[in-house]
Formats: structure tokens, sequence, C-alpha cells
């Protein structure tokens, strides 16, 4: 960076990152808008099941719906820890 | 046959108010027979905004609980003979406002007017919802700020999975962006999201940018909606505005930095 940049006003960009924060929240809180209520209920039980024998962190369950034509399909994936066995 | 918009944004403060008075005011404006209803039950505020604050005798939940008829709590504004004010009530019991009533007050005035403007409180509770619930078209006021467009966009499902339109599998409820409070010289900056930015965040189209304006605040400290203001730019951005949503086609205006010097003196605030 040359010594004239230094006094160059640059722009901060702060516009740049709040658009890709609110893509993604965005985007994400869509997906969550079409599934049953009982979600949330629903990942929280599983989340205390899978805890009574190997602990988890609250992100490691991905519960999604998908629907198409013929049918709904309950999506369930649970990472566990890589140590745990 | 009537048409019924709501002017609503989930956030609060970001100018719900004011843009239902202008653009209330706008049809009017425009030969078309038109109501604006406050639906703040608790926080009144339209009257204020359009100058009929002393002219209140009843409000909407005197209608509703039968204890005035329609025609008595109508304000006929004193500018616009077509332009009709039904103020909220400033009572603290938000239970007031009954679905059933609401529909009975909506079916009312559908038989009188040509537009029913319906401004929103903030929130996504039982006052956001029954001023969507009915609506034909919703304008969904937004500014270029982060909470602002989340909000917007959880307003967008709520009309896509709530209102009667969805409920009854009808022709969903149109949609229309209005951004305002817009800033030319802090997007050009990179500070303050763009237009285009919102409008790819949230996909549905663009009625109009109202920029920043000390005329807003000087309008409603004079009880005069915004878009009857000579030579302000608010004001033509809201009958711009106005205009598309009747169809006509008309372009963005006041989206760049102003020039310095004449121009800027001309159209000034
Ligand atoms: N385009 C604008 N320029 C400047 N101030 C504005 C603009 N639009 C709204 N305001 C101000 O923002 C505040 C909130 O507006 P209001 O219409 O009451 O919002 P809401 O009804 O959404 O709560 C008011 O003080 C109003 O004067
Ligand atoms: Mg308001």
């Amino acid at each position: 960076m040359g010594l004239l940049d230094l006094f160059r006003k640059k722009p901060s960009g702060s516009a740049q990152t709040a658009k890709e924060r609110l893509r993604i929240i965005v985007a994400q809180e869509r997906a969550q808008r079409n599934t049953p209520d009982y979600l949330p209920v629903l990942k929280r039980e599983i989340l205390e099941v899978i805890r009574r024998y190997v602990q988890v962190d609250s992100d490691a369950i991905q519960i999604n719906v998908e629907k198409d034509e013929q049918q709904e399909v309950l999506e369930l994936s649970i990472s566990l820890p890589t140590d745990e066995r | 046959m009537a048409e019924i918009i709501v002017v609503t944004s989930g956030k609060g403060g970001v100018g719900k108010t004011t843009s239902s008075a202008s653009f209330a005011a706008g049809l009017a404006m425009r030969g078309h027979k038109t109501a604006v209803i406050d639906f703040d039950v608790g926080l009144r505020n339209l009257d204020l905004v359009l100058g009929c604050e002393r002219r209140v005798v009843y409000d909407l939940v005197n209608v509703i609980q039968d204890e005035a008829k329609l025609h008595q709590a109508l304000i006929r504004d004193k500018r616009l003979e077509n332009l009709y004010i039904l103020p909220a009530s400033q009572t603290r019991d938000k239970d007031a406002l009954t679905p059933e009533g609401v529909e009975r007050v909506l079916n009312e005035l559908k038989e009188e007017f040509d537009y029913i403007v319906c401004d929103s409180p903030a929130g996504i509770e039982r006052g956001a919802f029954l001023a969507l619930y009915h609506a034909d078209q919703a304008v969904v006021v937004v500014n270029p700020e982060v909470s602002s467009v989340r909000d917007s966009d959880r307003i967008l499902g709520i009309l896509a999975s709530k209102s009667k339109r969805a409920e009854e599998n009808a022709e969903p409820v149109k949609e229309h962006l209005l951004l305002t409070r817009y800033c030319p010289e802090k997007v050009e900056k990179g500070d303050m999201l763009s237009v285009d930015d919102v409008l790819e965040i949230l996909g549905i189209p663009l009625l109009g940018v109202i920029p920043e304006s000390e005329a807003v605040l000087q309008s409603s400290n004079a009880g005069v909606p915004v878009i009857l203001q000579e030579n302000s730019q608010a004001a033509e951005a809201y009958k711009d505005a106005v205009a598309r949503y009747l169809g006509e086609e008309r372009e963005m205006r006041f989206l760049q930095p102003e020039k310095k010097g004449l121009f800027k003196r001309l159209l000034g605030g």
C-alpha cells in the first residue's frame, strides 16, 4: 500500500457485509417458514435422547422437511463428535 | 370493486404511518374515493400526521363495539374531498379489535370507497395481523437497514400463509416494496444497502423509493401529508409511487446523490 492510499478515503463497505448476512438469514428463515410447527420441539427432544449417549452440540442436529408431489420426507442428520465412538 | 391495501413492515418507525397518509392522499388526489384506517390501537398517530386530531369524536373501536355508526367516526379531510380517515382508538385494550368487527367495518367501507388503506401497527401481533388479513394488496415499507429488511421478510411470510387470500386459496396478496428513508450519499459510500441489494434479497416488485427528507418531519409537524408539499423530493417520490400503483410507468428518481448547486435549490429537501 502506497503512502498516498493512507489519505484516500476508502469506502468502508459495511453495506456489503449487511447484504451477505441478510442473504443468509433470510434464506434460512424462508426455509424454516414452511415446516411444521412441531419441528423445534421434536428437535429438542431428539437432542435430549442423543445426549443420554453422546455429548453433541445443539447445532449437531439438522432437521429438514422435503416436499415433492408424491410425499413429504423428514430428513434428520446428526453429526457425532469425531473422538466419540 | 373496492380494493384493500395494507401498509405494513414488521418493524416500527420505518415510515408506515407517513406512507399510509401520503399514499391515501395521493389516491384521493387522483380522484379515487379513499379511506385510510389507523389500526394502531393504543398508539393513534395517523390523525396527527393528517392534521385532524382535534376532529376525532369516535374511532374504529367505537364502530366495532356499536357505540357509533361508521359515518360518525369517519373524518373527511379538509384539503382533499376524496379522503376520509378512520382513527384508531386510544384504549389500552388490544383485544378491542375483533376479526368479525374489522370484517364488518371493511365490508361497509367497501360499499362506498374505491380504496381502503390500512395503516398497520408494528410487530406481528393481533393488530398487525388484523390490518393485513383482508388485504388485496400490500405495500411493504422497508428501510435500507438489516433489521427492517429481515422483519419485512417475515411479514411477507405471514401475507403468504395467514392472510384471508392465503386461507381461501385465492390469488395471493399482491406485494409491493416501498423503500423509504433512502440516502443515496450513504449508498454511494458503501454504508447503506442499495435499492438493488434490497430487491435482490426480498425479491418483490419495487413500487417506489422515498428519499430521507427533512420535508417529512416538517409536514408531520404541520399535520399535512408530505405528498402535498411543494418542491419536495419525498412528495414527488410518493406521487410516482401512487402513479405506479395505478398502473402508470414512471422512472425511479432520486437514486443518485444530488448535484450541488442550482438543481438542489430547485428541488431541495
Ligand atoms: N422519508 C423520510 N425521511 C425522513 N424522515 C422520515 C421519512 N419517513 C418517515 N420518517 C420519520 O420516521 C419516523 C417514523 O415514521 P412513521 O411513519 O411514524 O413510522 P411507523 O408508522 O412505521 O412507525 C417519523 O418521525 C417520521 O417523520
Ligand atoms: Mg405508525
